[in-house]
């Protein structure tokens, strides 16, 4: 048997080849990584809940079956994976990492989890977030604070911190987030992961807890492009559910993947570089690995320009109006009627629904959702709604214009994910606007319903990971697929190997006596 | 706590009435609106639901076809201008029957746009009411309020809440302010919503069953000095569910402003809810301008596209509405004003056109059924519909009498046996040996025996005296058992003192 520590390792696409070659079997891919997260959870904190004895018998089920019966199933089947907390799995405690959902059991199953389940891949357990995906950070969870691995006394972004630090810090190989202002590619890029946001409508939202609606999209983290590629090929695709779901297949992302991978071959390719999307504000060291890493693409054959989207600078105003006013309507029902959290007024005040109500929201939310919530309400109030909501609307039509223009003029654009590296904790807890201007650079792709993409571009001057964010257009998904896996091999063959071979991981130390 | 009413008569020769209906028409799809719950009446609370209905997690909603569908036809039927594209938009607001904590409604762009409906008052007046909107809405579950005095929540001990009911489609149906009316303002407002549920009822899109809550209505009353004045402020009376409730609210509301405006007073901008019991209105929450519902396009669903194409093809399978039917068959039947609408308030139209068209003659079908028949749903407390006959029995009674195998007497002696369940006309004229003696010899033979019988009344007859003409006829049915066909007495017994 493989040692252990080589095997959590691995890629997803590596493990899968072992498990057809009959290297190993499924429970003792979930079985190390089980042992991983014992290990490594007292110091990274990335689970909220571990679902190991159902993880057990979903692998021994995989392993239980006829070489033919394997043979139908996706390239990944086999391989486990861990799941962000804002997605609902049947029989396992869902939170979205908030008081208000604490305890509460799903009688039912997300799509993408019901396709997981279909492909055989076991699930590893809820990893931690943002109260309801809210924040940059996952330092607003209600439960605990999640660590990077590349430096505990840092945050491995939010709000899927969780998922990031899990596949970072070889919990898993895989992880599901969720990406409404950047949430999957920030902690992608905080944690030398990588995360995709895939088109809008492009994976099912149906049992994707809905923080806002028409910016939500469930994606993948993992440590390869090819491996987000297989993985969103088995979550994708149309669901009837999900009235907002696109009525198309999946694109051909994992070929796409492939191609860069094996001919890194860029030649014809127009790669835009977005102007409002680096420069001022963003931490020299990331730009220096980002530039470095556009000259590896021009290397590579692709032709760079420089592309103008004038819009962008309205992006985060426009999001901070249509974000929290789909935060205020989607989070009216944890309300203490019907599931999750139940506070009753004190003696003194009348025991009434409404005032049920009041104190169990009061008690049940944290900060940054109350703020969200208020603001929300605000924004849609009569006689502000069409200075507020309306405006934003206005301002998101003209950002997909932006991207449209820009398309005209690149197959696919490029920036810094995140304008700094990891953040020590509680750097910018005092001061949300700061906090805010993480997602600057990811915020666009969701307001447009675009795909986008972060992947590691190597480690800045502090040594901590910076994000590489390719961006493509509407159900093109695949067109970002072949420059990033490129790129990724590009950049591995000048470090020797995966970013992560410089990460220390004391966790793994004991394991394997 | 009597409140201070004018005598009606009085306030509408003083007050210029404005009304306004919002009617809420459940619709009878199998599922609900926005997932597929099943909807039936009386199931067990809390059983018909899913994910979405309950409003889980991650639960998202999903269009209902068929009852946009639903709302095209009613949109047609109301002569509406059917929207190409229309939109979903929540309506915020808390509330402990709302398993969202927001309605899915439509807000600035319904489905079904402006339109009208003409309807029929009982003196055959002919008014048009301005129709704004139909929009497509889920329902909200179902509170009931347990230990109080009377099922309201002031005074209960607790609440039971029933999401069954959340999430079945809802048409509601808001009509421009009525203007006009004057003191028929509450005979419009009846005539208007029976002719709502007559069209809902062809249609086949709603129960219509307005005491199990179908249908029912929001009854705007304002009252202005005078019709060029700018309108009034109204009070809103919740949820009445019965067509008369609509009747005395309107009434009711009238007399209680016209009170209360004659004495300086101010009308409040408030929700108000009919009492059946005491036959009034009682104020409610005050409504201002902090009812803020917060719209905004739902963003979980699409916006509805609904093709010109689409529109036509289910106007081409639109069954004819009930007004154009009753007169085209008023036409047909050459039935009076007055007998068509005994005919309508029998709820004998559907029995009476079924009877026709098996053969009876329309004056034949209407005798059965709103004579005969109808005293006998009275006497069992059903409808024509639930008595034991059905329109063929009496088709085959009327080509009985028609042709002459039957006479009146018989015949009701066959409906009747009919009714006990006896079998169909032809096995009882057959079981019974019904049969109208018209045999020349017989019948002459009787006759002649019953004058022979009744010097006195032959010597009346000769003398133009017919009055004691029954007796004759009363003695040949004894004689022939009730099988003589009178008119053929009656002839013979002319032709024979003639003679």
């Amino acid at each position: 048997m493989t040692d252990q520590n080589e095997l959590v390792k691995l890629s997803a696409t590596e493990m899968a080849a072992k498990l057809r070659a009959k290297e190993i079997s499924s429970r003792d891919l979930v079985a190390a990584e089980l042992d991983v997260i014992d290990a490594a959870e007292p110091s990274i904190k990335a689970f909220l809940k571990v679902a190991g004895e159902a993880a057990l018998e979903q692998a021994d089920a995989f392993d239980d079956l006829s070489d033919d019966e394997k043979a139908e199933l996706p390239e990944l089947a086999g391989v486990p994976i861990a799941i962000k907390d804002m997605i609902v799995t049947k029989g396992i405690e869902t939170t979205a990492a908030s008081r208000i959902l604490e305890g509460w059991v799903p009688p039912y199953d997300a799509t993408v989890i019901e396709k997981l389940k279909a492909a055989h891949m076991p699930i590893l357990g809820k990893t931690n977030l943002d109260e309801f995906a809210q924040g940059s950070s996952t330092e607003h969870s209600a439960f605990q604070r999640t660590s990077n691995p590349w430096d505990v006394e840092r945050v491995p972004g939010g709000s899927g911190g969780g998922s990031a630090a899990a596949v970072g810090a070889f919990e898993a190989p895989l992880a599901l987030g969720t990406d409404t202002g950047g949430s999957i590619r920030q902690p992608g890029a905080l944690t030398g992961t990588v995360g995709v946001k895939p088109t809008y409508g492009g994976v099912s939202r149906f049992g994707a807890i809905a923080m806002a609606s028409s910016l939500d999209q469930i994606g993948p983290v993992s440590r390869t492009v090819l491996d987000s590629a297989l993985l969103q090929e088995i979550i994708g695709g149309h669901d009837r559910r999900d009235s907002t779901s696109i009525p198309e297949g999946p694109r051909p992302m994992v070929a796409a993947a492939r191609d860069g991978l094996n001919n890194r071959d860029l030649k014809g390719m127009k790669v835009g570089l977005v102007k409002e999307l680096n420069g001022d504000g963003f931490q020299p060291g990331v730009e220096a690995r980002f530039h470095e890493a556009v000259k590896k693409l021009e290397a590579m054959g692709a032709e760079v320009v420089e592309v103008s989207c004038p819009h962008f600078k309205y992006a985060l105003g426009a999001y901070y109006i249509i974000m929290p006013s789909e935060v205020s309507s989607n989070l009216a029902r944890y309300d203490g009627m019907r599931y999750g959290l139940r506070v009753m007024p004190p003696e003194d005040v009348p025991q009434t629904a409404a005032n049920m109500m009041a104190y169990t929201r009061e008690a049940g939310f944290g900060d940054e959702v109350k703020r969200r919530i208020i603001l929300g309400t605000y924004a849609l109030s009569a006689g502000y709604y069409d200075a507020w909501y309306g405006s934003a609307q206005k301002v998101r039509t003209l950002i997909i214009d932006d991207f449209r223009k820009a398309f005209e003029q690149a197959d696919v654009l490029v920036s810094p994910t995140s304008p700094s590296t990891a953040f020590k904790f509680g750097e910018k807890m005092d001061d949300p606007l700061a906090m805010y201007m993480n997602d600057i650079a990811t915020i666009p792709a969701n307001l447009a319903g675009v795909p986008a993409m972060s992947i590691p571009a190597g480690l800045s001057d502090d040594g901590l990971p910076v994000g590489f964010q390719f961006i493509a257009p509407q159900q093109r998904d695949e067109v970002m697929y072949k420059p990033a896996a490129a790129l990724e091999a590009a950049l591995e063959e000048d470090w020797n190997g995966p970013i992560w071979r410089s990460l220390r991981t004391p966790w793994l130390d004991g394991l394997n006596k | 706590m009597a409140e201070k009413l004018m005598k009606y008569s009085e306030a509408v020769k003083k007050f210029d009435p404005v009304i306004g209906l919002e009617t809420h028409v459940e619709l009878s799809t199998n599922t609900k609106l926005f997932c597929p719950a099943p909807i039936s009446f009386g199931a067990e609370p809390n059983t018909e639901l899913t994910p979405v209905s309950l409003g889980l997690p991650g639960s998202l909603p999903v269009v209902n076809a068929a009852a946009v569908d639903y709302a095209i036809k009613l949109g047609l039927a109301l002569h509406c201008q059917i929207n190409e594209w229309s939109q979903f938009a929540r309506k915020n607001y808390f509330y402990p029957d709302m398993p969202r904590d927001y309605q899915i409604s439509q807000y600035d762009k319904p489905t079904n746009g402006e339109g009208y409906l003409d309807v029929e008052l009982e003196d055959g007046t002919v008014f048009r009411v301005p129709i704004e909107r139909a929009h497509i809405e889920d329902d909200a579950g179902k509170n009931t309020h347990v230990g109080g005095a009377d099922g309201r929540i002031e005074g209960a001990d607790h609440s039971l809440v029933d999401y069954n009911r959340a999430g079945v489609p809802l048409i509601e149906i808001v009509t421009k302010p009525i203007e006009g009316a004057g003191d028929r303002a509450p005979e419009i407002a009846g005539a208007y919503m029976r002719a709502i549920r007559d069209i809902v009822r062809a249609l086949n899109i709603s129960h219509a069953r307005m005491e199990q809550g179908n249908m029912r209505a929001d009854v705007n009353v304002s009252l202005r000095r005078d019709p060029s004045d700018p309108f009034g402020t109204r009070s809103e009376t919740k949820n009445v569910n019965s067509f008369r409730g609509i009747e005395r609210t309107i009434q009711y509301e009238i007399r209680r402003q016209a009170a209360i405006l004659e004495d300086g007073g101010e009308i409040l901008q408030e929700t108000r809810h009919w009492d059946e019991a005491s036959q009034s209105t009682a104020g409610g929450r005050v409504k201002s301008d902090a009812d803020d519902y917060r719209y905004f396009p739902d963003p979980d669903l699409v916006m509805l596209h609904i093709t010109p194409e689409h529109v036509e093809e289910i106007r081409k399978v639109m069954p004819e509405m009930p007004r154009e039917r009753r007169n085209r068959l008023k036409g047909e039947w050459k039935f009076s004003d007055t007998e068509m609408r005994d005919v309508i308030n029998a709820d004998a139209l559907d029995l009476i056109e079924e009877t026709v068209k098996l053969g009876a003659t329309p004056s034949g079908a209407k005798k059965w059924w709103l004579g005969e028949l109808s005293r006998e749903a009275n006497a069992k407390g059903v409808s024509l519909e639930e008595l034991p006959i059905d329109a063929q029995a009496v088709a085959d009674v009327e080509r009985l009498i028609a042709d002459g195998k039957l006479n009146d007497k018989l015949a009701k002696q066959t409906v009747s046996l009919v009714l006990a369940g006896e079998g169909s006309p032809a096995e009882i004229v057959e079981k019974h040996g019904f049969k109208v003696v018209s045999d020349d010899g017989a019948l002459q033979a009787a006759v002649q025996e019953a004058l022979d019988a009744n010097p006195d009344v032959v010597e009346k007859l000769k003398g133009g005296n017919m009055k004691p003409m029954g007796a004759i006829i009363g003695a040949v049915m004894r004689a022939t058992k009730g099988q003589a066909d009178a008119k053929a007495v009656t002839k013979i017994v002319l032709e024979k003192i003639k003679g």
